[in-house]
């Protein structure tokens, strides 16, 4: 361990609630000056709040947390800033057509009376740039630079300011091996300058080369901070996911029928480089993984949302290619996509509408709907998925996340499909919506259509799934059966293993 | 009963909420029948439902593309390059009206595929693509025509602006056909609903397994043959054709569709309302001339009811999405 035992920064039994989501619960944790700290636990654990109430984007709705002594309840934006917090997120805010020195003054120029004052903008960066390592001219513009070069850039951004404490998030998901051993340099040169580093990665192995501590949070609430020499990463991921499971998931014995519905081999496409995988009939086969693993853009590839570069698909015995969503709705293969808002409503029209769309042009002839079957549709569905809604005029928008997670299947199943494609089902819906849906799918396999669902809430995917496939940078990674579900598992495979880092090296 | 009363006067309510622009409209009606005397001469209303006539019918086009999120400034020059061609085909090439009107048919057909083409495959924004064709056929006219009127055409080609069916004049009940069409289109065809559906949500639109590009290149034929409808008819009316007779008609024909409730934003509106929007533009525009106002003055008093429309529109959504996260 490195630094003085000194505290930099400290969270006090820190609460944050949303309307019936309990973010994070009580959380007391403490950062040292000058050590690598890194922070694990699956999505939704509670990483993101905790990032947000240090740069002040977040008021806890309780507790406080203390900066270099300074304890505050209402932590600004700009007081933050002040204090010396910076964060370099996963995404780029660089503007391409500039050159660095303009980018990392973006924002916040060196200016007078209005007047940019680029000389000492580019002296000013070119002392950024010695200080971390860097070596590339601060005039070149970024567009010329390498995904890892921009992360550099990012980094540079955060030291116009004093910094004392810096959170990276996710600094390494799109740096190839050599970028993220410079990244390393010049974070271990950051430790011996005092600056407290906040680390936050899925990839395991880094933080063990990485981290002094790490801390652990699980479902909003604080597991412990250990040294990180004290865990191994099995200790880890036991920490991460050690919960029991709760009673939630229906019971059901798994599907015995064998007959193959749709079979993937080697798909490759935008996000995907290799994914293999057989659909069976009558079963809920799982997809899990890390976010951003390529499991959408997968199924994106069946539906006809983006094109197949290769591999192959076969559907019912027969080859098959999906020119357009459509044509995959009409052979029966339907998604609703993890975005419900965005994609898979629409808000601003009525429930009836929005569950009868799909269907118009069944329910149609020569263009004009037929206003009395689309109604049957309706109704039929409204009561058959229990959706809560005072009338099928009723807008969208003004329903719970529930009930609109109803309708989004509701115009689904009334096209009466062979494969339907669940892409986070219950993201931000409530634990008795949550069982509804769940009740659903269990009755749309027993009448013998297929499932495949797409899951990063671990416990969803090992309660619900007959076999689970996992994905991990594009690719297939492995498939559990039933006997062989655990969390460890799932997890080991969905990480990034040492073995293809090494491929990426010698690339 | 209590509850009876309640909920029937809160549905009355809802109705006045929802057809403020009917009340306007009988507003700007009765303030113009008190202020010109003229005003309520029966001749004089139906000679404002033959003005707004062709506004009325090119703003049905108008609507569905405005439904979809999109704009086409371009049909005023639609309307300009119509009143050269269809006449020069007439006199210098000695066409009968019939094959002059399937030409300019054609022609706006080739206009709006044009527009439609440029959006969706070229990815153009819909003002920069249609602004481009607006200069397009603006320059045309004139080229065409040398800046000249074009006149002298059969006189059988006057009875669709200028004639009668008993006390109404044709390009009255030609709107009127129009707006039903449009009303039936909007709301009972998988088009109709296709339009809301885009508009208000493009990319579940397209999940949902509607040929995106598709409904957009039909909404700008759609609107491009209504133009030329309306084109056609003011042709008719005037029995010359003049390069510069669509001049601002695009800015009028926005504000009226805007005016009557369609957000800019698309994804809503009604025709209903529309057309009173239209008739509020017919009507004050009339009014202002019997009041002796210059022209000029509707510009300046159609620019600042499009400020307002637009406003209310901006106004009414952040209500709505207020009381939705409420």
């Amino acid at each position: 361990m490195t630094g003085s035992e000194e505290n930099i920064l400290e969270f006090n039994d820190v609460v944050k609630s949303y309307p019936g989501v309990m973010a994070l619960s009580h959380v007391s944790l403490a950062f040292r000056k000058g050590e690598v700290h890194a922070i694990v636990g699956e999505n939704g654990a509670g990483k993101s709040t905790l990032i947000k109430m240090t740069t002040g984007a977040v008021i806890p709705t309780s507790g406080s947390i203390t900066i270099d002594g300074e304890r505050f309840t209402r932590l600004s934006p700009a007081k933050a800033r002040e204090k010396g917090v910076a964060v370099i997120y996963q995404e780029f805010n660089l503007v391409n057509e500039l050159s660095i020195a303009e980018n990392i003054f973006l924002g916040d120029p060196i200016a007078l009376h209005g007047f940019i004052n680029k000389k000492a903008m580019v002296k000013k960066s070119q002392e950024i740039f010695d200080m971390l390592g860097i070596n590339v001219n601060v005039m070149s513009q970024v567009k010329d630079l390498t995904t890892g070069y921009k992360q550099l850039v990012e980094i540079a951004k955060a030291f116009t300011h004093d910094v004392k404490i810096l959170i990276m998030d996710e600094p390494s998901a799109s740096l190839t091996t050599n970028e993220v051993d410079t990244l390393f340099s010049i974070i271990h040169k950051l430790e011996s300058k005092g600056v407290t580093v906040v680390y936050i990665s899925h990839r395991l192995e880094e933080i063990f080369e990485i981290s002094d501590r790490v801390s652990v949070l699980r479902d909003g609430h604080m597991i412990g901070t250990y040294p990180t020499a004290s865990k191994t990463k099995d200790q880890l991921i036991s920490l991460m996911v050690g919960r029991q499971f709760s009673e939630q998931f229906p019971d059901r014995s798994g599907s015995t029928e064998e007959e193959v519905v749709l079979r993937a081999e080697h798909l490759s496409g935008p996000k995907v480089k290799d994914a293999s995988f057989t659909l069976r009939k009558g079963e809920i086969l799982g997809f899990g993984g890390l976010v951003g693993a390529g499991r959408t853009e997968t199924v994106q590839l069946i539906c006809g949302i983006n094109r197949l570069t290769g591999g192959k698909i076969t559907y019912k015995g027969k080859d098959f290619v999906a020119r357009d969503p459509l044509d995959a709705i009409n052979k029966g293969i339907v998604m609703a996509p993890e975005d419900r808002k965005e994609q898979g409503l629409m808000l601003h029209m009525s429930v009836g509408e929005n569950i009868a769309f799909p269907s118009y042009h069944v329910c149609s002839k020569l263009g004009f709907i037929n206003f009395s079957r689309t109604n049957q549709i309706i109704r039929k569905y409204i009561e058959s998925l229990s959706i809560k809604t005072p009338s099928q005029e009723q807008l969208v928008r003004n329903l719970s996340g529930g009930n609109q997670q109803k309708i989004v299947l509701a115009k689904w199943l009334a096209r009466d499909p062979e494969v339907i494609i669940l892409d986070e089902p219950t993201r931000g819906i409530d634990v008795a919506a949550k069982a509804e849906i769940y009740e659903i799918m269990v009755k749309l396999v027993e009448s013998g259509k297929s499932v495949i669902m797409i899951s990063s809430d671990m416990e969803e995917l090992l309660g619900m799934s007959d076999r689970i496939v996992v994905f991990c940078e594009g690719k297939v990674t492995g498939e559990l059966k039933k006997s062989e579900f655990s969390q460890e598992s799932v997890l080991s495979l969905a990480s990034v293993n040492n073995s293809t880092e090494k491929e990426h090296k010698y690339e | 009963m209590n509850k009876t009363n309640g909920s029937r006067s809160n549905a009355v309510k809802k109705w006045i909420n929802h057809n403020v622009i009917v009340f306007a409209f009988l507003g700007i009606f009765v303030i113009f029948s008190i202020i010109s005397p003229t005003f309520l001469n029966v001749d004089n209303l139906l000679n404002i439902t033959r003005q707004i006539s062709f506004r009325g019918i090119a703003a049905v086009g108008m609507t569905m593309v405005i439904l979809t999120g999109g704009i086409d400034l371009s049909i005023g020059s639609t309307i300009e390059i119509l009143n050269i061609v269809c006449p020069t085909l007439m006199v210098s090439y000695g066409m009968s009206p019939f094959m002059a009107i399937l030409i300019s048919f054609c022609l706006s057909l080739a206009v709006g595929l044009a527009n439609g083409i440029l959006i969706t495959k070229a990815h153009i924004p819909p003002m920069i693509a249609t602004m481009a064709f607006m200069n397009i056929l603006y320059g045309g006219a004139y080229i065409i025509s040398g800046g000249q009127p074009v006149f002298g055409f059969p006189d059988s080609f006057a009875k669709m602006g200028q004639g009668y069916i008993g006390e109404v004049p044709i390009p009255t009940v030609i709107m009127i056909l129009t707006f039903v069409a449009g009303g039936i289109i909007l709301t009972r065809t998988t088009f109709g609903r296709s339009l809301y559906a885009i508009g208000g949500n493009m990319e579940a639109a397209r999940l949902s397994g509607i040929k995106v590009d598709r409904v957009l290149i039909i909404a700008y034929i759609m609107d491009s043959l209504f133009t030329c409808v309306a084109g056609l008819l003011m042709l008719s009316r005037l029995m010359s054709g003049t390069p510069n007779t669509g001049r601002g008609f695009e800015f009028e024909v926005i504000t009226a569709v805007v005016l009557g409730g369609v957000s800019v934003s698309g994804g809503a509106g009604r025709l209903f309302a529309v057309f009173f929007g239209v008739m509020i533009i017919g009507v004050m525009n009339n009014g202002l001339t019997l009041m002796g106002l210059n022209t000029y003055w509707q510009y300046v008093m159609n620019g600042i009811v499009l400020v307002i429309a637009v406003g209310l529109d901006y106004y009414s959504r952040i209500r709505a999405s207020k009381a939705a996260k409420a």
